[in-house]
């Protein structure tokens, strides 16, 4: 376990090792869920909510049942389906328990669990070592980082549904533009705080 | 080679899949399991106990309640709208495109992505309680044009069909080669209304098109078929003089039930019959309609033919429909349209007929 106040671990997951801006991991639903601000944010909201739980139960399936049982060459395949079968369970309790969540969030959950952010976090948290608040604390900052992208992103492409833009800069084009001079941007956050 | 290791990789996703589907089986039990639910249909006209858990249009279903939908379930056709006024839940995404403000207000929602959760208090139309499922034998099946089928199916002994002319049925279809599910899409009826022991359809091959290509490649005559209708809103509104009719491809089966109910009925009303195709060999039924026209001077026939060739001798309009509907229809003055074919085909006809002078509340319509 590194020696890294899992505070700084947090923040620096939202701004300076920000999951899209830094890792480009989510991109696929980042680019194609980003054309209007409240959808954008829904699925923001599911991604962090995922986060956490996944971060949290891989951390104890890897540090209870990968490690002891000598299946790290089959990490992957375990920590997939650990996170397709949270999400099941998840949507099913959200639909019980939270309907009006489930009203906002459920049409996104499924896409959730193919998303790479996810597999990404817990992956990160397995070669950094982290203990299980820094797991924690890492899932929730990642999420956080994830759904401020994918807000600021949206934001900008509602305004710019209405800009004139040379032809072929529109749709994907010009999103991946914004995305890179955020990258740059956030790059400013670097002096702050860094985590490997 | 290893065979313990690979006994062992196998050995261990096996175990760990299969208590992850253990789980899950077991979330499902507890979590979906939402116990008899009390569905209260028009104010307590009906009352129904169900086991909760299903979507609110499979549930209905699974009691004979039929409504309407032409995607089976997938939020894409936005047809199994029913007013729901307790127990729905708040607004769902997948319901929002399909769900005006003004349907909010009136708590409208798509019963195929509302869950039966709790009791619920539904308002449904008498007219939807007329709906039932018939398995039908298909006895006669003849080719109309190179591409569209005439098809003849008889309800089972003792069961009869009450249908308005030109209301639709949905047409369910087996799994066939790599189909490996049922598909359903909806087909006017053709036959005339009066006629309750059997319904007649035409059906179009769609290229790549699921039940158009089970109909045209698979179903033998004397296969069973399972239909469910009637539905829709397109049919005889009869209060008018006269009644501008406008059909392309197989969007002529409703309209031949639409004449033949006028005609039946005795009804004085002037019908003028706009039927377009591309070329020659797209028209049907002409021997039919002509011969309508001689015996019924109360109807006039106007087959059009968008580009005809030369070899075929077309002596009738060229063009397209919107070419005769201009120059034979001179204002909507006590007039009612009834139009029935491709959005392209109709939106350009209603267009015209509103230039005309027809008010909205006079055109009906049903495009496919």
């Amino acid at each position: 376990m590194p020696d890294i106040n899992p505070l700084i671990i947090f923040l620096a997951s939202i701004a300076t090792s920000n999951m899209v801006l830094s890792n480009f991991l989510g991109m696929c639903s980042y680019l194609s869920v980003s054309s209007e601000y409240k959808t954008a944010s829904g699925l923001g909201m599911a991604v962090t909510l995922v986060l956490v739980l996944t971060s949290a139960l891989n951390w104890a399936v890897y540090t209870y049942l990968i490690v002891p049982l000598d299946l790290v060459y089959l990490q992957y395949v375990i920590f997939i389906i650990v996170i397709a079968a949270l999400v099941q369970v998840l949507e099913m309790a959200m639909d019980r328990y939270t309907p009006d969540l489930h009203a906002k969030l459920g049409i996104f959950l499924p896409l959730i669990t193919v998303n790479c952010a996810i597999l990404g976090a817990t992956l990160f948290m397995v070669i950094r070592s982290y203990g299980f608040v820094q797991s924690v604390l890492y899932g929730l900052g990642s999420g956080l980082g994830w759904w401020l992208a994918i807000s600021m992103l949206a934001a900008m492409r509602e305004k710019l549904a209405k800009a004139k833009l040379p032809p072929g800069m529109s749709g994907p084009a010009i999103s991946f533009i914004i995305t890179g001079i955020m990258a740059m941007a956030f790059i400013g956050f670097s002096g702050i705080f860094t985590i490997q | 080679m290893n065979y313990a290791a690979i006994l062992q990789t196998v050995g261990s996703l096996a175990l760990i899949s299969g208590v992850l589907s253990l789980l899950i089986s077991l979330a499902e039990k507890v979590l979906n399991n939402y116990g008899v639910c009390e569905l209260d249909i028009n104010g307590g006209a009906k009352k129904i106990s169900v086991q909760g858990g299903a979507s609110l249009l499979s549930t209905l279903a699974a009691e004979k309640i039929f409504l309407p939908s032409a995607c089976g379930g997938k939020a894409t056709c936005g047809l199994c709208k029913v007013q729901v006024l307790e127990g729905a839940g708040p607004l769902l995404p997948t319901e929002e495109p399909y769900i005006p403000a003004e349907e909010r207000a009136r708590h409208m929602r798509l019963a195929c992505q509302i869950k039966v959760k709790t009791n619920m208090k539904l308002v449904i139309p008498e007219e939807l309680f007329n709906i039932r499922e018939f398995n039908c034998q298909l006895v006669a099946m003849e080719d109309l044009t190179y591409d569209i089928k005439w098809l003849k199916l008889e309800l089972p002994p003792g069961e009869r069909i009450d249908f308005k002319a030109g209301q639709f049925v949905q047409f369910y279809s087996k799994p066939y080669g790599k189909v490996k599910e049922e598909v359903f899409r909806a087909y006017s009826i053709s036959s005339r209304a009066s006629e309750h022991d059997h319904i007649e359809l035409l059906i179009r091959l769609v290229p790549g098109g699921l039940l158009t290509t089970y109909v045209h490649t698979v179903l033998k005559v004397g296969d069973q078929v399972r239909l469910s209708g009637p539905y829709g809103d397109f049919y005889l509104r009869g209060n008018c003089d006269e009644m501008v009719m406008i059909a392309g491809g197989s969007g002529l089966a409703p309209i031949r039930s639409l004449v033949y109910d006028v005609i039946e009925k005795g009804l004085d009303i002037n019908m003028r019959f706009f039927f377009g195709a591309n070329t020659v060999r797209d028209l049907y039924y002409i021997d039919e309609f002509r011969q309508i026209e001689k015996d019924h001077p109360n109807f006039t026939f106007i087959p059009c033919v968008a580009t005809p060739n030369p070899e075929d001798n077309w002596t009738g309009p060229t063009g397209f429909v919107t070419v005769a509907l201009k120059e034979q229809v001179a204002d909507g003055n006590n007039k009612e349209a009834y139009l029935c074919g491709s959005p392209g085909m109709l939106n350009a006809c209603i267009d015209i007929l509103k230039d005309k002078g027809f008010t909205e509340d006079r055109i009906f319509f049903d495009k496919f």
